[in-house]
């Protein structure tokens, strides 16, 4: 493990309450640059609380963030983003109707503007040769970057959203579930992307529920449940199965586990009654056909 | 990154011409909408004077009254709000430029400014209160339209006995600013123009239109202003962002409350300068001046491209509304047709309008 440097982003001892719902309490975890860091835990363990925290969208309620060893205290997500933290979004923020380009550029248009006072304006001819070369660089090929986003499949637009807080000087890069909602095919291009960040030394942090995509591309895993933390781990001192059992909270999954033990039961010894149970249903049916009523109502032959 | 590249990714584009872009802008279909009525009225109307100068003077300061208004509500409607209130706008704008000017007697200059100073008031209580409860801008600019014409009634009533306010002819005199909203520009060109024989000309040899009315020119400006605006700065990124997916614009640092509450003092503004350039040129101002100006707004633009969901739309395709509207709405006059119908046209329209950008909309988010 190369912890031999200080960390990028330290949290340490962060709580959040809702009301009188505590959505976290007393996590802490250090990412380091060149490291992809997997958040793992079920739905509503609290990952999208303290990331949402990290990149400045909510303040917590106790605990402090440092950012090289400094303590910082973010007001916005702007304010997290001018530092190098930047987010993706589960929900991409990406508007769709708008063209790629100036997506890309989306909050960030400074870079791309000329002139000053009342003449600044867009060069947007630089800012789609920008857009199309990051782009690029990344495997992706834009036909047009002036065309809608809304037009890209759903893992073209994770990795515009990745190459954007890429080419903006994210040095964290924080992933919100990038990978849940595509197939098979896109979330491998995503995961290829997240490769590609941790070798340009970025500390990412991965969060997902999916334990096979943050095995392929992790090198430290904290598993969060139900607001806590349960540990972090290094690769080397952990198993994927041991990951997955602590995901679902250990216990519980104990107790699916010997449940579906019990189905299991029961569908063997049922199984032996299998034989005459369709014999009779074979009589029914006769009898159902004879009798003219069927099984025609929905439209299926008997 | 090597322009090789570029020109390789180049080959493999499918050709994306010219036509193919122009098919992408949202004023495609108030354009050729356009088209359609001057060629149905350059049949119909024929030799009755609509496509003489004055005549089609008359027809562009129709469009050019509704224009301004709706390039407001154009770029309001982009950024993913609405506001009702701009009828009522215009009629208290009115009353705020004519009450002190005639009762108290203030220099006109002063009372424009203070009805502008009002004017971006109203806006930023409108978007105010839209960005910090949240509520839809229908149901608070809603309130705003009867807010605004009560008040307009009640103050105009209190401290003159009655609902109109005339005598401003008089001040326009001598007043630095006042001239801007007032009467018509290019007399000499017109008078020229007359001279030559080109455009129709009374018997004591003054062209029939004397000159091109200043609300015209106002319109022109102020669309491409917000063109301008909308394609080429910043701000118009974020405002096409926050009408789009305000969420995603608020994580990705735009400031969606700031932009929208400017959107609404910028529809207040054009509300005004619309009122300025009514209230000058008749000389007198009327409590119930601007009534249906706000929906007629919606519907220019509606018409010019914008979607009702926000996000999408142009300043162009406003303009281009409005034109439509001004044209119909004198072709009309000009073949005696029942004004009535003029209505039945609007809605028509306006439901054609709707559907055609839900098609250009579903067509710009699919892959080309």
């Amino acid at each position: 493990m190369m912890r031999s440097r200080p960390p990028l982003v330290e949290v340490e001892n962060l709580s959040k309450r809702f009301g009188t719902v505590v959505a976290l309490s007393g996590v802490s975890m250090r990412v380091f640059p060149g490291e992809v860091h997997c958040l793992l835990g079920d739905n509503g363990a609290g990952k999208s609380t303290l990331i949402k925290i990290l990149s400045g969208v909510h303040r917590p309620s106790a605990g402090r963030i440092l950012l090289d060893g400094q303590e910082v205290v973010f007001h916005s997500p702007r304010d997290a983003l001018d530092r190098g933290i930047a987010t993706v979004y589960q929900d991409l923020a990406m508007i769709p109707l708008m063209s790629i380009a100036r997506n890309f550029f989306m909050g960030r248009e400074h870079v791309v503007t000329r002139g000053r006072g009342l003449l600044a304006r867009l060069d947007m001819r630089r800012a789609n040769a920008i857009a199309r070369e990051e782009l690029a660089r990344i495997g992706i090929d834009v036909r047009d970057p002036a065309q809608a986003v809304g037009t890209l499949s759903g893992g073209e637009r994770q990795c515009v959203a990745i190459a954007r807080a890429v080419y903006f000087g994210a040095r964290v890069l924080i992933l919100d579930e990038p990978t849940s909602a595509l197939g098979v095919k896109q979330a491998s291009v995503v995961l290829r992307y997240i490769a590609q960040a941790r070798a340009r030394n970025l500390g990412v942090i991965f969060i997902t529920h999916n334990v096979h995509h943050a095995w392929a591309v992790g090198n430290v895993f904290t598993v969060l449940n139900r607001g806590r933390t349960l540990g972090t781990f290094g690769k080397d001192e952990i198993t994927r199965e041991q990951l997955l059992t602590m995901m679902a909270g250990g216990r519980e999954l104990e107790e699916l586990s010997a449940e579906l033990e019990e189905f299991a039961r029961a569908d063997a010894a049922r199984a032996i009654d299998v034989a005459a149970e369709e014999k009779e249903v074979a009589a029914t049916l006769r009898r159902e056909v004879a009798f003219g009523s069927g099984f025609s109502d929905d439209g299926r032959r008997p | 990154m090597a322009s090789s590249t570029i020109a390789e990714r180049d080959e493999r584009l499918r050709p994306s011409g010219v036509v193919r872009r122009l098919f992408g802008r949202p004023e495609l279909g108030a354009v050729a909408g356009y088209l359609l009525v001057l060629l149905f009225f350059a049949v119909v109307a024929r030799g009755t004077g609509m496509f003489s100068a004055a005549g089609i003077l008359s027809f562009l300061e129709v469009s050019a009254q509704l224009g301004i208004v709706a390039v407001g509500a154009a770029l309001l409607m982009i950024g993913g709000e609405f506001d009702l209130s701009v009828g009522s706008m215009i009629g208290f704008a009115g009353i705020v430029v004519a009450l002190p000017a005639v009762e108290w007697g203030w220099p006109l200059w002063l009372c424009i400014l203070l009805a502008f100073t009002v004017a971006l008031l109203v806006g930023w209580v409108n978007g105010m209160i839209v960005s910090r409860t949240g509520l839809p801008s229908f149901v608070v600019t809603l309130g705003g339209l009867f807010v605004l014409r009560g008040l307009t009634l009640g103050i105009t009533r209190a401290l003159t006995g009655r609902t109109q306010i005339p005598g401003l002819r008089a001040q326009l005199e001598g007043d630095w600013l006042a001239p801007l909203f007032a009467g018509e520009v290019g007399t000499g060109i017109m008078q020229w123009l007359g001279e030559m024989g080109w455009i129709a000309t009374r018997p004591d040899g003054l062209p029939l239109a004397s000159g091109i009315p200043v609300s015209i020119l106002w319109w022109l400006l102020l669309t491409a202003l917000a063109t301008w605006v909308l394609l080429r700065t910043r701000i118009g990124n974020w405002i096409f962002a926050c009408g789009g997916d305000p969420a995603a614009a608020r994580n990705l640092g735009v400031p969606v409350a700031k932009v929208k509450t400017g959107l609404f003092m910028f529809t207040a503004v054009c509300a005004t300068i619309f009122a300025l350039v009514q209230t000058l040129s008749v000389g007198s101002a009327d409590v119930l001046r601007g009534q249906l100006k706000e929906f007629e707004a919606i519907i220019a633009a509606v018409i010019g491209g914008c979607l009702l969901t926000g996000g999408y739309g142009s300043a162009i395709g406003a303009t281009f509304g409005a034109l439509i509207f001004g044209t119909v709405q004198m072709g009309i006059f000009y073949t005696g047709v029942n004004t009535d119908w003029f209505k039945v046209f609007l809605g028509v329209m306006l439901l054609v309008a709707v559907l055609f950008n839900n098609y250009v909309r579903r067509k710009a988010t699919e892959g080309r």
